[in-house]
């Protein structure tokens, strides 16, 4: 075998690449370079979709405190669950990480079993429950905590807690992936310097499956902000978010145009807030932990 | 007057017994080695002490202090791991540091007695360096800084070396050896290299089965093994065969004087083969079988009537004799040990 054929110039990688790379192109960049695209054409009642360019569009998203509105609340239901699920989800993982052999796996599937269910059916028992005679509101009155009913359907609250619910499972995975990670006597070693069982979770834990706990975030946040399901069914038509808006405009309003250009510009905020915090998580820990 | 004490310290799994009624008392500023093969229970007995596992039964008393039931976060013992269990997440003097911070050291205090601790380890310039960008020896010494900058009473090791390679791990010895008297701490030191419990310890506990088997210096558990368990444990040695009557041993057809009062019957003799030296005429007659060069020492294997004895002759320009040559085996009577017939296995 000669050096050049190991060292492989020429056109073998890429021949060898192709199949992956055109799927790659056909079912990922086409759509997204088309939506684009589509984001700058006109759209009108009477003449459908004209393909110019034009700003029209984007001028309208600019402009319009409609989909300003949208994205806020869109972003806002995002950052609380992303908050809710961390604070639940990392102490979970820690607990479930501790608990003996055979609970463990058992519980495990327990956290993991919301990624069991259909999307749909959960949500729908999540509408059933929180319904003015559901049993939420039933128990809660009930009991005397509420004098009347609580408006959860078609509220904020009712979107973020189904989100919660559904989102939960992804920060505890990757809290769990990190503290596999931890050497086993590093709580011995700070236990035996002195430190009470607080301490040595909040200076000796926490530090280190932060990265774990900072991915999981960022995985809940792009997943809560392009959720639909949850949105559509417990939000329905009142409490509008950025999917359902584009969702919407798509198939209610027929104006492809001005949903592709929400679209895209849900996609962008995302893709920079991803990076964005990867980027910071990379430098804050890179000393450490690579 | 005993500082450390264990009595009957006992630890069980179920029905298997990990820790049998262990009992030592160790004295303030002695090296003491727990040596053993795995699951010997030398480990489990080093995390009784640390308090990281409850003893099934038994006490460990401290100097006037019973700690059996005492939290191991107010122990105040100095433990350096196995990994080292460093905190990735902090530089080396944060690292060192982190027991003084949990014992509210004021901070200039703090800063001067990390600083001492790595400059006794031999890291002083290496205080801002993060563990993953050290090497195992580096880390080994953050390990031994952290511990003992708090003080201890007890400085507890758990096979600290056994990630190192052969070269390193001698130079820690030395190394932990001198720290260790310099600064006078009772240690306890986990391990199953022999060599090295015999480099570090003034004492020698060798340990089987969750029980005791000998505590001695290592010069005298290595002269004087009290079992064929800790005979073979510690270095090579020759178990022979041998019928005591009247004071007198006679291994094959050779005739030794017993040292001290034995009785009659069948025994065993266990005999260091570098105590073995070869004679003209007198003592154990054979053939030597195979010989192998080691570098500062000959190994050869002699077969006799009482089986096959191993020599270790000093490479010291004495002719060594030849494959298939006949030889006789001596030794004074000081190096041998016997040992009653049922003991010998």
């Amino acid at each position: 075998m000669s050096t050049a054929e190991i060292t492989g110039g020429g056109r073998t990688p890429w021949l060898l690449a192709a199949p992956a790379l055109l799927l790659f192109a056909g079912i990922v960049v086409v759509p997204i370079v088309m939506t684009v695209l589509l984001s700058f054409h006109d759209w009108g009642q009477y003449k459908g979709i004209e393909t110019v360019i034009t700003l029209k569009n984007w001028r309208e998203i600019g402009t319009d405190s409609y989909f300003f509105e949208i994205f806020l609340r869109t972003f806002r239901i995002a950052v609380l669950v992303t908050a809710i699920s961390v604070l639940i989800g990392t102490p979970e993982a820690y607990i479930l990480n501790r608990m003996a052999s055979p609970w463990r796996g058992l519980f495990l599937v327990i956290v993991l079993g919301p990624l069991l269910i259909s999307v749909v059916a959960r949500t729908l028992g999540w509408a059933l429950l929180f319904g003015s005679t559901g049993l939420i509101n039933v128990a809660l009155v009930r009991l005397g905590i509420i004098a009347s009913p609580m408006q959860f359907l078609f509220s904020e609250t009712g979107v973020v807690i189904g989100l919660v619910h559904v989102l939960v499972p992804f920060v505890v995975i990757s809290v769990w992936a990190s503290l596999q990670r931890l050497d086993p006597q590093i709580e011995n070693a700070a236990v035996s310097l002195g430190a009470s069982g607080f301490r040595v979770l909040r200076r000796i834990v926490l530090p280190q499956v932060m990265p774990g706990i900072l991915s999981g975030a960022i995985v809940v946040f792009t997943l809560a902000a392009s959720a639909f399901a949850t949105p559509a069914i417990i939000g329905g038509r009142r409490l509008k978010v950025v999917s359902t808006l584009a969702y919407d405009e798509f198939l209610n309003t027929l104006n492809w145009p001005l949903g592709a250009a929400v679209a895209v510009l849900l996609l962008i905020g995302l893709a920079a807030i991803i990076v964005g915090s990867n980027r910071l998580v990379e430098r804050r820990y890179a000393q450490v932990f690579r | 007057m005993p500082f450390l004490e264990l009595q009957s310290l006992t630890k069980l799994y179920g029905d298997a017994v990990a820790v049998d009624g262990l009992s030592l008392v160790v004295e303030k500023g002695e090296f003491v080695s727990l040596l053993g093969p795995s699951g010997c229970g030398k480990t489990t007995t080093l995390q009784m002490i640390a308090g990281f596992l409850e003893p099934s039964a038994g006490t460990i008393r401290l100097g006037e202090r019973d700690l059996t039931r005492i939290k191991p976060a107010a122990r105040g013992l100095g433990i350096v791991f196995q990994s080292y269990a460093l905190f990735p997440h902090m530089t080396a003097a944060e690292n060192v540091a982190f027991g003084l911070e949990m014992r509210g050291v004021a901070k200039s205090e703090k800063a001067k007695r990390v600083a001492e601790a790595l400059t006794l380890v031999g890291l002083a310039g290496l205080s801002d360096r993060y563990p993953r960008r050290m090497s195992g020896g580096q880390q080994q010494r953050v390990a031994l800084a952290r511990a003992l900058v708090i003080r201890p009473d007890v400085l507890l090791l758990d096979e600290p070396l056994s990630n190192l390679d052969v070269k390193l791990r001698e130079e820690m010895q030395v190394e932990l050896r001198q720290i260790q008297r310099t600064v006078g701490t009772t240690t306890i030191l986990v391990t199953h290299d022999q060599g090295e419990a015999m480099a570090l310890s003034d004492r020698i506990v060798v340990m089987n089965r969750g029980r005791v088997e000998q505590v001695a210096r290592p010069t005298d558990i290595y002269r004087a093994p009290a079992s064929t368990f800790v005979a073979n444990f510690l270095g090579k040695i020759n178990v022979l065969p041998a019928i005591v009557t009247d004071g007198v041993v006679s291994i094959g057809a050779s005739r030794w004087p017993a040292a001290g009062t034995t009785t009659n019957g069948a025994a065993s003799v266990s005999i260091r083969p570098e105590r073995i030296i070869f004679s003209e005429s007198a003592g154990l007659a054979g053939t030597v079988k195979s010989r192998i060069f080691q570098g500062h020492h000959w190994l050869l294997h002699v077969a006799t009537n009482a089986g096959l004895v191993a020599v270790i002759a000093p490479n010291d320009g004495r002719a060594i004799p030849d494959e298939n040559a006949e030889v006789h085996l001596g030794w004074r009577a000081d190096d041998m040990a016997l040992a009653n017939s049922e003991r010998a296995s």
